[in-house]
């Protein structure tokens, strides 16, 4: 094993083959089948569309600083907010954390040495790359007003805009969904190394096949969806539009039935994350291991039921609602059992406070306060006075930000010394770690308030009396941006300047952290065998703690 | 059993079929990844027709007297033909399968395969030709040619919109089963497949079975129920 030697060695020596230097040139990346390089395809495309994204909310907070607009005319305004949900949530969040380090991640966690169908998995990249280039061109050539809900009538007869291309290159990027999570059902099932049984997985390749299930059964749906509104739009005929007999409200409810789990999609992998981040710097198992992965199929299995929620005040039955809403309260079950399992674990364990870390805990504080405030929405009363405020803004951005992203970024800076072989300035990403964390709460806690007195979502105006806490909003918003630029510019610097990590720089447990870093193109020299249960860390005292990752202070 | 490199190791495992794929550690562990990811492929294919019979169901609860006249503009014996004709093929795909399976000559797999093709092709022909084209030549079609007769309320239009979507989706099925079974052929032809592997027939047979499903569902839903007959 690469380990044996690299413990004789204690300055780790860069691996003479790896995945990244095996072969080079442009056509070795656009036509590999490693599941490596393709996560890291994915990498640098979703980190485009993050950009993109984030250059569009910047421009709607900077405009939302004066009560009547600083920047734009309504229009355009309204072409912003719907770049800026479109391109964050179809191109960005549900990609993240699935298609980079879902990818580079699922073979070497289960020890196979690739996933089952690598060249699907090659196309499902090229597929999401067709789909994303045809939602530019639409967003490029004019953009869409309809917000990323595509609701008929505004996207089908009161729009001018482009939703046709955006509409199929979403259609389009849907496949991509579809192909990644089959590619990963079938690699969980049938690629694990000997021992590795389903109990022994990590809690990461648990969430990450909740999270394939929704892909296989929701994305479908959804694709249909915008199929039938691009055809309406092209051929003039009614599916949706009430003039010929249509029925807006059934579009609501196939786009939720997939955009509701979407939401799934976006947190699922986040939580997979978590776990494995908390287990290694509290150096402690997980506390109840089968809850927390029967929580993910079981969050996965109830966003399924409870799409009906996003339509309590538009014309759905009272009766549905009522259904609807209690459906909607047990999804708080198991994501109230994954965050006390995870604070369960941290009890007594030694705890020591890099990067990622940071990024986890921030993540426990932010996600549980988008899911209880997510209860004040599925309860029907207080959500006809929430219903299209900034509350619910607010609400979804601190679990798709504060959840989500915070998860991904956690998820990065952790297994960095694994992608790319080298370690990045600890001190920088804890800053960084800390400015993203302060910046969020400023830029949406407000928005919380602002919702709370009834100042309603995705309006270019607004009263005057909203001005401060807008203000206090679009000053978190750039700082946010700061925090989101700082680590690109160190993890980039790194890749080239940044110290040799070595097989393991966080004495890290599980399957990826046993073969060298960079891995071999093949993964394993051997397939692995597995004799230990998941998170077996050695009870061991607070001053035998290695500060190998310190050593990232350069 | 050490295998490092994929491309100058692969030499080695002449026990291997040649279809074996470097990250399977046995030709039964691959047998069975290639089946489960078919399986859930057809998983996928049914949520995605779902939405679009569950949106025609609702219609067509909403609008059932437009909706009852709409499909009497449709022509039950062509659908009927074409049941059978589907039904026919998938006969034909299941006895490739088994020839192959019980270690019958390549030619006789071929026969099978180029059988279900033209069952296949035929299918597609009499949608095209009796279908279709007739749809056309009388102004069936919304959006392409649409000749609002006295009788074609908004409701008739929203029916032929969706009888166009859902068997034009189908025929797509059908085209791309086409094709698979193209390759198929070809594959049999260069003695890929034996008795011991004959995975991708099975696959690709599992597919197309699929494909029948869907219309074993469509011509009722769209040719029989609705007052057509006494009694229904």
């Amino acid at each position: 094993m690469s380990t044996a030697t690299a413990d004789l060695n204690p300055a780790p020596a860069e691996p003479a083959v790896n995945y990244l230097n095996n072969s080079y040139g442009i056509k070795s990346w656009l036509l590999t089948f490693d599941h490596k390089r393709i996560g890291l395809l994915y990498l640098a495309s979703i980190t485009v569309m993050f950009l993109v994204g984030g250059v569009a909310a910047t421009l709607m907070r900077l405009h939302l600083v004066e009560p009547q607009g600083a920047l734009f005319e309504p229009e355009t305004y309204n072409k912003m907010f719907s770049t800026h949900g479109i391109i964050m949530v179809f191109f960005f969040l549900v990609p993240s954390i699935p298609a980079t380090l879902g990818n580079f991640l699922i073979p070497l966690m289960i020890g196979a040495r690739d996933v089952a169908f690598p060249k699907l998995n090659l196309m499902s990249w090229y597929i999401f790359i067709t789909g994303a280039s045809l939602a530019l061109y639409g967003t490029i050539s004019g953009g869409v007003d309809t917000g990323w809900t595509f609701y008929p009538p505004y996207s089908s007869l009161y729009s001018q805009t482009h939703v046709v291309p955006v509409a199929m290159g979403i259609f389009i990027a849907g496949f991509s969904s579809i192909l990644t999570g089959l590619n990963f059902i079938v690699t969980i099932h049938k690629m694990r190394a000997p021992g590795m049984t389903w109990f022994r997985l990590p809690l990461f390749i648990w969430a990450m096949y909740a999270t394939s299930l929704i892909f296989v059964l929701g994305t479908p749906v959804i694709a249909i969806t915008l199929f039938l509104l691009a055809l309406e739009r092209l051929l003039h005929v009614g599916i949706f539009d009430p003039a010929v007999g249509g029925d807006p409200l059934l579009f609501q409810h196939l786009f939720w039935f997939y955009s509701h789990p979407a939401v799934y999609i976006m947190i699922l992998p986040g939580m997979g994350v978590i776990s494995e981040l908390i287990t290694a710097f509290s150096r402690k198992k997980i506390f109840g291991y089968s809850f927390v992965a029967f929580s993910s199929l079981s969050i996965a299995v109830i966003s399924f039921i409870v799409w009906g929620h996003h339509m309590f005040v538009t014309g759905q039955s009272i009766y549905a609602g009522l259904v609807f809403s209690v459906l909607s309260f047990l999804v708080a079950i198991p994501s109230a059992v994954k965050v006390f399992n995870w604070t369960a674990t941290l009890y007594r364990g030694s705890i020591s406070y890099e990067a990622p870390m940071l990024y986890a805990l921030g993540f426990i504080g932010l996600f549980t306060i988008g899911g209880l405030t997510g209860l004040f929405l599925a309860s029907l009363a207080t959500d006809v006075h929430l219903n299209g405020t900034y509350f619910i803004v607010a609400h979804f951005h601190y679990i798709m930000v504060g959840g989500a992203v915070m998860a991904y970024l956690g998820g990065i800076h952790f297994w960095w010394p694994k992608i790319s072989g080298r370690l990045y300035p600890d001190m920088w990403a804890r800053i960084s770690a800390a400015i993203i964390f302060l910046g969020f709460n400023l830029t949406f806690f407000p928005q919380f308030m602002l919702g709370y007195l009834g100042m309603p979502r995705r309006y270019a105006v607004y009263p005057a009396e909203f001005q401060v806490l807008n203000v206090l909003s679009s000053a978190g918003a750039s700082i946010l941006g700061i925090g989101y630029i700082i680590p690109l510019i160190y993890l980039t610097w790194s890749m080239r300047y940044g110290p040799v990590a070595g097989p393991n720089p966080w004495k890290a447990k599980g399957l990826e952290w046993t073969t060298q870093s960079p891995p071999l193109p093949e993964n394993f020299e051997e397939i692995p065998i597995v004799t230990e249960d998941a998170y077996n860390y050695p009870a061991i005292e607070p001053h035998e703690y290695p500060n190998a990752p310190g050593v990232a202070r350069v | 059993m050490h295998r490092g490199w994929p491309v100058s190791e692969m030499a080695a495992h002449a026990a291997h079929p040649p279809g074996f794929a470097h990250q399977f550690e046995t030709v039964e562990q691959q047998r069975e990844a290639g089946t489960l990811g078919m399986w859930i492929f057809l998983a996928t294919e049914i949520l995605f027709f779902g939405g679009m019979f569950t949106s025609y169901i609702i219609y067509r609860a909403l609008h059932l007297p437009s909706f009852v006249m709409g499909s009497h503009e449709l022509i039950v014996k062509f659908g009927a033909t074409n049941t059978a004709v589907l039904i026919c093929s998938s006969l034909t795909m299941a006895l490739s399968i088994r020839t192959a399976q019980t270690g019958g000559s390549k030619r006789k797999i071929i026969f099978w395969l180029i059988l279900t093709m033209i069952l296949g092709a035929a299918f597609l022909a009499i949608k095209l030709r009796y279908e279709w084209y007739r749809d056309y030549t009388e102004g069936l079609i919304p959006g392409v040619s649409w000749l609002p007769g006295g009788t074609h309320t908004p409701g008739v239009k929203m029916f032929m919109c969706f009888y166009f979507f859902m068997t034009g989706l189908h025929a797509l099925h059908m085209v791309v089963g086409l094709g698979i079974l193209t390759v198929l052929v070809l594959m049999t032809a260069r003695n890929r497949f034996s008795s011991e592997y004959y995975a991708p027939l099975e696959i690709s047979g599992l597919y197309w079975h699929f494909v029948d499903i869907v219309w074993i569902f469509l011509f009722p839903l769209l040719y029989l129920i609705g007052g057509r007959y006494p009694g229904s």
